[in-house]
Protein backbone atom coordinates (compact mmCIF):
# COMPACT_ATOMS: atom_id res chain seq x y z
CA UNK A 1 0.00 0.00 0.00
CA UNK A 2 1.72 3.63 -0.80
CA UNK A 3 1.98 6.29 1.95
CA UNK A 4 -0.97 8.32 0.63
CA UNK A 5 -3.22 5.25 0.46
CA UNK A 6 -2.09 3.75 3.77
CA UNK A 7 -2.39 7.60 5.70
CA UNK A 8 -6.22 7.88 4.46
CA UNK A 9 -6.80 4.35 5.76
CA UNK A 10 -5.50 5.55 9.16
CA UNK A 11 -7.35 8.62 8.92
CA UNK A 12 -10.92 7.06 8.05
CA UNK A 13 -10.07 5.03 11.42
CA UNK A 14 -9.43 7.92 13.62
CA UNK A 15 -12.86 9.97 12.25
CA UNK A 16 -15.01 6.15 12.95
CA UNK A 17 -13.22 6.66 16.53
CA UNK A 18 -14.10 9.71 17.06
CA UNK A 19 -17.54 9.61 15.15
CA UNK A 20 -19.00 6.88 17.84
CA UNK A 21 -17.90 8.90 20.68
CA UNK A 22 -14.81 6.61 21.58
CA UNK A 23 -11.50 7.68 23.12
CA UNK A 24 -8.38 8.06 21.11
CA UNK A 25 -5.28 6.65 22.96
CA UNK A 26 -2.20 7.22 23.39
CA UNK A 27 -0.89 4.25 20.89
CA UNK A 28 -3.31 5.08 18.14
CA UNK A 29 -2.34 6.99 15.06
CA UNK A 30 -3.44 10.55 14.98
CA UNK A 31 -3.50 13.53 12.37
CA UNK A 32 -0.81 15.83 13.49
CA UNK A 33 -2.40 18.96 13.90
CA UNK A 34 -4.51 16.99 16.44
CA UNK A 35 -1.43 16.12 18.26
CA UNK A 36 -0.15 20.06 18.25
CA UNK A 37 -3.72 21.02 19.41
CA UNK A 38 -3.49 18.69 22.25
CA UNK A 39 -0.10 19.43 23.18
CA UNK A 40 -0.75 23.35 23.19
CA UNK A 41 -4.12 22.84 25.10
CA UNK A 42 -3.32 20.52 28.01
CA UNK A 43 0.42 22.23 28.27
CA UNK A 44 -1.32 25.17 28.45
CA UNK A 45 -3.90 23.47 31.31
CA UNK A 46 -1.07 22.03 33.31
CA UNK A 47 1.27 25.65 33.30
CA UNK A 48 -1.89 27.28 34.54
CA UNK A 49 -2.09 24.96 37.50
CA UNK A 50 1.32 25.33 38.30
CA UNK A 51 1.59 29.19 38.06
CA UNK A 52 -1.98 29.64 40.18
CA UNK A 53 -0.32 28.18 42.98
CA UNK A 54 1.44 31.94 42.89
CA UNK A 55 -1.26 34.33 43.93
CA UNK A 56 -2.52 31.96 46.46
CA UNK A 57 0.74 30.85 48.10
CA UNK A 58 0.87 34.49 48.46
CA UNK A 59 -1.41 34.33 51.54
CA UNK A 60 0.12 30.81 53.46
CA UNK A 61 1.34 32.65 55.34
CA UNK A 62 -0.76 35.38 56.71
CA UNK A 63 -3.40 32.84 56.49
CA UNK A 64 -5.87 34.41 59.80
CA UNK A 65 -5.91 30.89 61.80
CA UNK A 66 -4.53 27.60 61.53
CA UNK A 67 -7.92 26.17 60.17
CA UNK A 68 -7.70 28.62 57.02
CA UNK A 69 -3.85 27.90 56.70
CA UNK A 70 -4.17 24.16 56.44
CA UNK A 71 -6.98 24.55 54.42
CA UNK A 72 -4.71 26.86 51.79
CA UNK A 73 -1.90 24.84 51.87
CA UNK A 74 -3.90 21.58 50.99
CA UNK A 75 -5.18 23.80 47.76
CA UNK A 76 -2.03 24.99 46.86
CA UNK A 77 -0.60 21.59 46.67
CA UNK A 78 -3.86 20.14 45.09
CA UNK A 79 -3.04 22.75 42.07
CA UNK A 80 0.80 21.29 42.06
CA UNK A 81 -0.56 17.65 41.80
CA UNK A 82 -3.09 18.66 38.90
CA UNK A 83 -0.36 20.17 37.09
CA UNK A 84 1.67 16.85 37.52
CA UNK A 85 -1.70 14.80 35.87
CA UNK A 86 -1.63 17.27 33.30
CA UNK A 87 2.16 17.21 32.50
CA UNK A 88 2.10 12.97 32.20
CA UNK A 89 -0.89 13.22 30.33
CA UNK A 90 0.68 15.81 27.59
CA UNK A 91 3.98 13.68 27.74
CA UNK A 92 1.96 10.76 26.27
CA UNK A 93 1.62 12.57 22.99
CA UNK A 94 5.54 12.87 22.80
CA UNK A 95 6.69 16.00 24.42
CA UNK A 96 9.10 15.82 28.08
CA UNK A 97 8.21 17.47 31.24
CA UNK A 98 11.60 19.62 30.90
CA UNK A 99 10.48 21.16 27.05
CA UNK A 100 7.14 22.15 28.33
CA UNK A 101 8.84 24.20 31.60
CA UNK A 102 11.39 25.64 29.14
CA UNK A 103 8.80 26.80 26.72
CA UNK A 104 6.43 28.31 29.38
CA UNK A 105 9.69 30.01 31.34
CA UNK A 106 10.16 31.50 27.32
CA UNK A 107 7.07 32.68 27.22
CA UNK A 108 6.28 30.89 24.26
CA UNK A 109 3.60 28.65 26.03
CA UNK A 110 1.03 30.30 27.63
CA UNK A 111 -1.09 29.50 31.15
CA UNK A 112 -4.38 31.04 31.91
CA UNK A 113 -4.61 34.83 31.50
CA UNK A 114 -6.26 35.15 34.83
CA UNK A 115 -2.92 34.60 37.31
CA UNK A 116 -1.63 37.61 35.90
CA UNK A 117 -3.47 39.52 37.99
CA UNK A 118 -2.81 40.03 41.67
CA UNK A 119 -4.18 38.94 45.22
CA UNK A 120 -3.92 41.84 47.38
CA UNK A 121 -6.12 41.11 49.86
CA UNK A 122 -6.90 37.67 52.11
CA UNK A 123 -10.26 37.78 50.73
CA UNK A 124 -9.18 36.76 47.10
CA UNK A 125 -8.82 33.94 48.23
CA UNK A 126 -12.15 33.58 48.73
CA UNK A 127 -13.21 34.88 45.99
CA UNK A 128 -10.21 32.62 43.69
CA UNK A 129 -11.91 29.83 45.26
CA UNK A 130 -15.52 30.74 44.75
CA UNK A 131 -15.28 32.69 40.55
CA UNK A 132 -11.79 31.68 39.64
CA UNK A 133 -12.03 27.88 40.15
CA UNK A 134 -16.13 27.82 39.46
CA UNK A 135 -15.38 29.02 35.93
CA UNK A 136 -12.52 26.65 36.20
CA UNK A 137 -15.44 23.92 36.97
CA UNK A 138 -17.34 24.86 34.16
CA UNK A 139 -14.88 24.58 31.98
CA UNK A 140 -13.39 21.20 33.17
CA UNK A 141 -16.42 19.17 33.61
CA UNK A 142 -17.24 18.59 29.56
CA UNK A 143 -13.50 18.04 29.22
CA UNK A 144 -13.87 14.59 31.58
CA UNK A 145 -15.45 13.41 27.92
CA UNK A 146 -12.78 15.01 25.52
CA UNK A 147 -11.72 12.57 22.61
CA UNK A 148 -8.30 11.99 24.03
CA UNK A 149 -8.41 9.01 26.58
CA UNK A 150 -5.38 10.79 28.64
CA UNK A 151 -6.50 13.99 29.15
CA UNK A 152 -10.37 12.82 30.09
CA UNK A 153 -8.73 10.89 32.87
CA UNK A 154 -6.73 13.90 34.16
CA UNK A 155 -10.01 15.80 34.15
CA UNK A 156 -11.65 12.99 36.42
CA UNK A 157 -9.25 13.71 39.00
CA UNK A 158 -8.96 17.17 38.52
CA UNK A 159 -12.48 17.62 38.66
CA UNK A 160 -13.73 15.48 41.51
CA UNK A 161 -10.60 17.92 43.76
CA UNK A 162 -12.06 20.69 42.21
CA UNK A 163 -15.39 20.71 43.81
CA UNK A 164 -13.03 21.40 47.84
CA UNK A 165 -11.53 24.18 45.90
CA UNK A 166 -14.67 26.11 44.93
CA UNK A 167 -16.31 25.14 48.28
CA UNK A 168 -14.09 26.35 50.56
CA UNK A 169 -13.72 29.73 48.62
CA UNK A 170 -17.20 30.34 49.12
CA UNK A 171 -17.21 29.10 52.65
CA UNK A 172 -14.30 31.75 53.59
CA UNK A 173 -16.47 34.58 51.56
CA UNK A 174 -19.41 33.75 53.57
CA UNK A 175 -17.55 33.87 56.91
CA UNK A 176 -16.65 37.44 56.44
CA UNK A 177 -20.01 38.52 55.25
CA UNK A 178 -21.26 37.76 58.36
CA UNK A 179 -18.28 39.90 59.91
CA UNK A 180 -17.77 43.35 60.17
CA UNK A 181 -18.65 45.91 57.67
CA UNK A 182 -14.78 47.00 56.72
CA UNK A 183 -14.86 42.62 56.31
CA UNK A 184 -17.55 42.86 53.93
CA UNK A 185 -16.40 45.75 51.91
CA UNK A 186 -13.18 43.81 51.79
CA UNK A 187 -15.43 40.93 50.22
CA UNK A 188 -17.06 43.20 47.53
CA UNK A 189 -13.60 45.35 46.52
CA UNK A 190 -12.36 41.81 45.68
CA UNK A 191 -15.32 40.36 43.72
CA UNK A 192 -15.35 43.83 41.63
CA UNK A 193 -11.71 43.12 40.21
CA UNK A 194 -11.85 39.43 39.36
CA UNK A 195 -15.43 39.41 37.76
CA UNK A 196 -14.59 40.37 35.28
CA UNK A 197 -11.09 38.73 34.96
CA UNK A 198 -13.22 35.81 35.68
CA UNK A 199 -15.14 35.67 32.35
CA UNK A 200 -12.30 36.36 30.44
CA UNK A 201 -11.34 32.57 31.48
CA UNK A 202 -13.56 31.19 28.88
CA UNK A 203 -11.63 32.89 26.05
CA UNK A 204 -12.23 35.37 23.35
CA UNK A 205 -16.24 35.36 21.89
CA UNK A 206 -17.12 32.13 19.56
CA UNK A 207 -16.79 34.68 15.99
CA UNK A 208 -13.18 35.34 17.01
CA UNK A 209 -12.22 32.09 18.23
CA UNK A 210 -10.50 30.28 14.71
CA UNK A 211 -9.77 27.26 17.07
CA UNK A 212 -13.13 26.61 18.57
CA UNK A 213 -14.98 24.82 15.38
CA UNK A 214 -12.36 22.22 14.29
CA UNK A 215 -11.53 21.32 18.33
CA UNK A 216 -15.24 20.58 18.72
CA UNK A 217 -15.15 18.29 15.51
CA UNK A 218 -12.13 16.35 17.04
CA UNK A 219 -14.49 16.65 20.36
CA UNK A 220 -11.36 17.78 22.55
CA UNK A 221 -13.33 20.86 22.91
CA UNK A 222 -17.20 19.79 23.79
CA UNK A 223 -18.65 23.23 24.14
CA UNK A 224 -18.01 27.04 23.08
CA UNK A 225 -16.71 29.96 24.69
CA UNK A 226 -19.91 31.63 24.47
CA UNK A 227 -21.91 28.53 25.95
CA UNK A 228 -19.23 28.37 29.12
CA UNK A 229 -19.29 31.90 29.80
CA UNK A 230 -23.05 31.84 29.65
CA UNK A 231 -23.58 28.81 32.06
CA UNK A 232 -21.06 30.35 34.35
CA UNK A 233 -22.96 33.68 34.73
CA UNK A 234 -26.45 32.05 35.06
CA UNK A 235 -24.19 29.92 38.06
CA UNK A 236 -23.03 32.79 39.90
CA UNK A 237 -25.94 35.23 39.94
CA UNK A 238 -28.38 33.46 42.40
CA UNK A 239 -24.80 32.33 44.20
CA UNK A 240 -24.24 36.43 44.55
CA UNK A 241 -27.33 36.52 46.14
CA UNK A 242 -26.54 33.93 48.69
CA UNK A 243 -23.35 35.87 49.73
CA UNK A 244 -25.13 39.14 49.70
CA UNK A 245 -22.25 40.45 47.02
CA UNK A 246 -23.32 42.73 43.80
CA UNK A 247 -22.02 41.32 40.45
CA UNK A 248 -20.07 44.53 39.01
CA UNK A 249 -22.36 44.77 35.79
CA UNK A 250 -25.38 47.38 35.65
CA UNK A 251 -26.61 45.34 32.32
CA UNK A 252 -26.90 42.06 34.50
CA UNK A 253 -30.58 41.22 34.51
CA UNK A 254 -32.65 38.26 34.03
CA UNK A 255 -34.11 37.58 30.25
CA UNK A 256 -37.18 35.64 30.44
CA UNK A 257 -37.53 34.99 26.27
CA UNK A 258 -33.74 33.40 26.40
CA UNK A 259 -34.22 31.69 29.80
CA UNK A 260 -30.82 33.11 30.79
CA UNK A 261 -28.91 36.27 32.13
CA UNK A 262 -28.27 38.62 30.13
CA UNK A 263 -24.38 40.43 30.41
CA UNK A 264 -21.95 42.80 29.52
CA UNK A 265 -18.97 41.48 28.06
CA UNK A 266 -15.44 41.99 29.53
CA UNK A 267 -13.06 44.38 28.13
CA UNK A 268 -11.37 42.08 25.54
CA UNK A 269 -8.45 44.95 24.05
CA UNK A 270 -7.42 44.44 28.22
CA UNK A 271 -7.53 40.22 27.62
CA UNK A 272 -5.54 40.61 24.48
CA UNK A 273 -2.56 43.02 26.68
CA UNK A 274 -2.73 40.44 29.05
CA UNK A 275 -2.15 37.54 27.17
CA UNK A 276 0.82 39.21 25.26
CA UNK A 277 2.18 39.74 28.74
CA UNK A 278 1.47 43.21 29.64
CA UNK A 279 -1.27 41.87 32.48
CA UNK A 280 0.19 43.43 36.19
CA UNK A 281 2.10 40.44 37.18
CA UNK A 282 3.38 37.94 34.03
CA UNK A 283 6.85 39.20 34.34
CA UNK A 284 6.58 38.56 38.16
CA UNK A 285 5.31 34.95 37.56
CA UNK A 286 7.50 33.61 34.91
CA UNK A 287 10.56 35.21 37.52
CA UNK A 288 9.56 33.20 40.00
CA UNK A 289 8.36 30.24 38.30
CA UNK A 290 12.40 30.40 36.64
CA UNK A 291 13.65 30.92 40.09
CA UNK A 292 11.72 27.81 42.07
CA UNK A 293 13.18 25.84 38.94
CA UNK A 294 16.85 27.26 39.56
CA UNK A 295 16.73 26.91 43.07
CA UNK A 296 15.55 23.40 42.81
CA UNK A 297 18.27 22.10 40.77
CA UNK A 298 20.63 20.82 43.33
CA UNK A 299 18.12 18.95 45.01
CA UNK A 300 17.41 16.93 41.53
CA UNK A 301 20.95 16.97 41.05
CA UNK A 302 21.34 15.30 44.77
CA UNK A 303 18.32 12.68 44.28
CA UNK A 304 20.08 11.85 41.00
CA UNK A 305 23.15 11.12 42.32
CA UNK A 306 22.23 9.29 44.85
CA UNK A 307 20.15 7.21 42.89
CA UNK A 308 22.88 6.44 40.99
CA UNK A 309 25.30 5.97 44.15
CA UNK A 310 22.92 3.01 45.23
CA UNK A 311 22.36 0.88 41.65
CA UNK A 312 26.20 1.26 42.03
CA UNK A 313 26.57 -0.07 45.65
CA UNK A 314 24.16 -3.06 44.50
CA UNK A 315 25.87 -3.85 41.79
CA UNK B 1 1.71 -6.68 13.50
CA UNK B 2 3.92 -3.86 13.93
CA UNK B 3 4.18 -0.44 12.57
CA UNK B 4 8.09 -0.40 12.25
CA UNK B 5 7.23 2.98 14.67
CA UNK B 6 9.30 2.86 18.04
CA UNK B 7 7.47 2.70 20.99
CA UNK B 8 7.26 3.31 24.70
CA UNK B 9 5.04 2.42 27.26
CA UNK B 10 5.43 6.10 28.31
CA UNK B 11 3.14 8.60 29.96
CA UNK B 12 0.66 6.17 32.48
CA UNK B 13 -1.96 5.23 29.44
CA UNK B 14 -0.16 2.70 27.49
CA UNK B 15 2.83 3.23 24.71
CA UNK B 16 3.76 6.17 22.74
CA UNK B 17 5.45 7.11 19.62
CA UNK B 18 9.67 7.76 19.92
CA UNK B 19 9.40 8.94 16.51
CA UNK B 20 7.78 11.08 13.77
CA UNK B 21 6.19 13.04 16.61
CA UNK B 22 5.77 16.91 15.01
CA UNK B 23 5.12 19.06 18.17
CA UNK B 24 7.39 21.91 16.81
CA UNK B 25 9.34 21.41 19.73
CA UNK B 26 12.19 19.44 18.21
CA UNK B 27 13.87 16.77 18.93
CA UNK B 28 12.87 15.88 22.69
CA UNK B 29 15.84 15.48 25.13
CA UNK B 30 16.06 12.19 27.00
CA UNK B 31 13.73 12.77 30.61
CA UNK B 32 16.19 13.29 33.86
CA UNK B 33 14.55 10.64 35.72
CA UNK B 34 13.03 7.39 34.50
CA UNK B 35 9.40 7.20 33.89
CA UNK B 36 7.34 5.07 36.68
CA UNK B 37 3.73 3.79 36.23
CA UNK B 38 1.75 4.10 39.30
CA UNK B 39 -1.20 1.13 40.55
CA UNK B 40 -3.25 2.28 43.78
CA UNK B 41 -5.46 -0.05 45.71
CA UNK B 42 -8.28 1.21 46.81
CA UNK B 43 -8.73 -0.52 49.90
CA UNK B 44 -8.77 -4.22 50.81
CA UNK B 45 -10.06 -6.79 48.70
CA UNK B 46 -9.94 -4.83 45.49
CA UNK B 47 -7.38 -5.03 42.74
CA UNK B 48 -4.41 -2.56 42.34
CA UNK B 49 -5.51 -0.11 39.96
CA UNK B 50 -3.91 2.14 37.22
CA UNK B 51 -3.99 5.56 38.43
CA UNK B 52 -1.36 7.20 36.38
CA UNK B 53 2.84 7.95 36.10
CA UNK B 54 5.59 10.22 37.61
CA UNK B 55 9.29 10.52 37.11
CA UNK B 56 11.73 9.76 40.23
CA UNK B 57 15.26 9.06 40.50
CA UNK B 58 14.83 5.61 42.22
CA UNK B 59 12.09 3.30 43.18
CA UNK B 60 11.58 4.82 46.97
CA UNK B 61 11.08 8.27 45.84
CA UNK B 62 8.65 6.69 43.32
CA UNK B 63 6.61 5.86 46.18
CA UNK B 64 6.84 8.58 48.20
CA UNK B 65 6.01 10.91 44.86
CA UNK B 66 2.58 8.74 44.56
CA UNK B 67 1.91 8.84 47.93
CA UNK B 68 1.91 12.88 47.48
CA UNK B 69 0.45 12.72 43.82
CA UNK B 70 -1.94 10.00 43.89
CA UNK B 71 -3.16 9.33 47.65
CA UNK B 72 -3.85 12.80 48.78
CA UNK B 73 -7.52 11.92 50.22
CA UNK B 74 -7.03 8.27 51.43
CA UNK B 75 -7.33 6.97 47.53
CA UNK B 76 -5.21 3.91 48.72
CA UNK B 77 -4.41 1.08 51.20
CA UNK B 78 -1.49 0.19 49.21
CA UNK B 79 1.11 1.30 46.43
CA UNK B 80 2.47 -0.38 43.44
CA UNK B 81 5.06 1.88 41.36
CA UNK B 82 6.46 -0.19 37.99
CA UNK B 83 8.92 1.11 35.96
CA UNK B 84 7.16 2.16 32.24
CA UNK B 85 10.28 0.64 30.62
CA UNK B 86 9.90 -3.33 32.26
CA UNK B 87 6.04 -2.43 30.95
CA UNK B 88 5.62 -5.25 28.37
CA UNK B 89 2.78 -3.68 25.59
CA UNK B 90 1.14 -6.25 23.35
CA UNK B 91 1.31 -4.21 20.36
CA UNK B 92 1.24 -0.66 19.20
CA UNK B 93 -2.09 -1.02 17.31
CA UNK B 94 -4.99 -1.43 19.80
CA UNK B 95 -7.28 -3.10 16.89
CA UNK B 96 -4.82 -6.10 16.47
CA UNK B 97 -4.95 -9.47 15.10
CA UNK B 98 -4.12 -10.42 18.79
CA UNK B 99 -7.94 -10.24 19.65
CA UNK B 100 -9.10 -11.44 16.48
CA UNK B 101 -9.20 -15.49 18.06
CA UNK B 102 -11.61 -13.89 20.52
CA UNK B 103 -13.92 -12.58 17.86
CA UNK B 104 -15.97 -15.65 16.46
CA UNK B 105 -16.16 -17.57 20.00
CA UNK B 106 -19.47 -16.55 20.98
CA UNK B 107 -20.13 -19.70 22.32
CA UNK B 108 -17.93 -19.13 24.89
CA UNK B 109 -20.56 -16.15 26.66
CA UNK B 110 -23.67 -17.40 28.75
CA UNK B 111 -25.94 -15.91 26.66
CA UNK B 112 -24.95 -17.87 23.54
CA UNK B 113 -27.55 -20.67 25.33
CA UNK B 114 -31.30 -20.69 25.15
CA UNK B 115 -32.66 -22.07 28.23
CA UNK B 116 -36.54 -22.49 28.50
CA UNK B 117 -37.62 -19.22 31.00
CA UNK B 118 -38.86 -22.10 33.04
CA UNK B 119 -35.92 -23.86 34.44
CA UNK B 120 -34.79 -22.36 37.84
CA UNK B 121 -31.37 -21.15 39.02
CA UNK B 122 -29.69 -20.95 35.71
Amino acid sequence: MSDTLQTASLEADFDRVIERHDRIEPRDWMPEKYRATLVRQVAQHAHSEIIGMQPEGNWITRAPSLRRKAILLAKVQDEAGHGLYLYSACETLGVTRAELTEKLIAGKQKYSSIFNYPTLSYADVGTIGWLVDGAAICNQVPLCRTSYGPYGRAMNRICKEESFHQRQGFELLLTMMSGTDAQRAMVQESVDRFWWPALMMFGPPDVESPNTAQSMAWRIKRDTNDDLRQKFVDMSVPQAQALGVTLPDAELRWNEERGHYDFTQPDWDEFMAVVKGSGPCNAQRIAHRKRALDEGAWVREAATAFARSQREDAS
Amino acid sequence: MTTGQKFSAGGGHGAIPLEGVSTGLGEPPQPEWPLYEIFVRGKRGLNHVHVGSLHAADDEMAVRHARDVYTRRNEGVSIWAVRADLIVASSPDEKDPLFDPAGDKVYRHPTFYDIPANVPHM
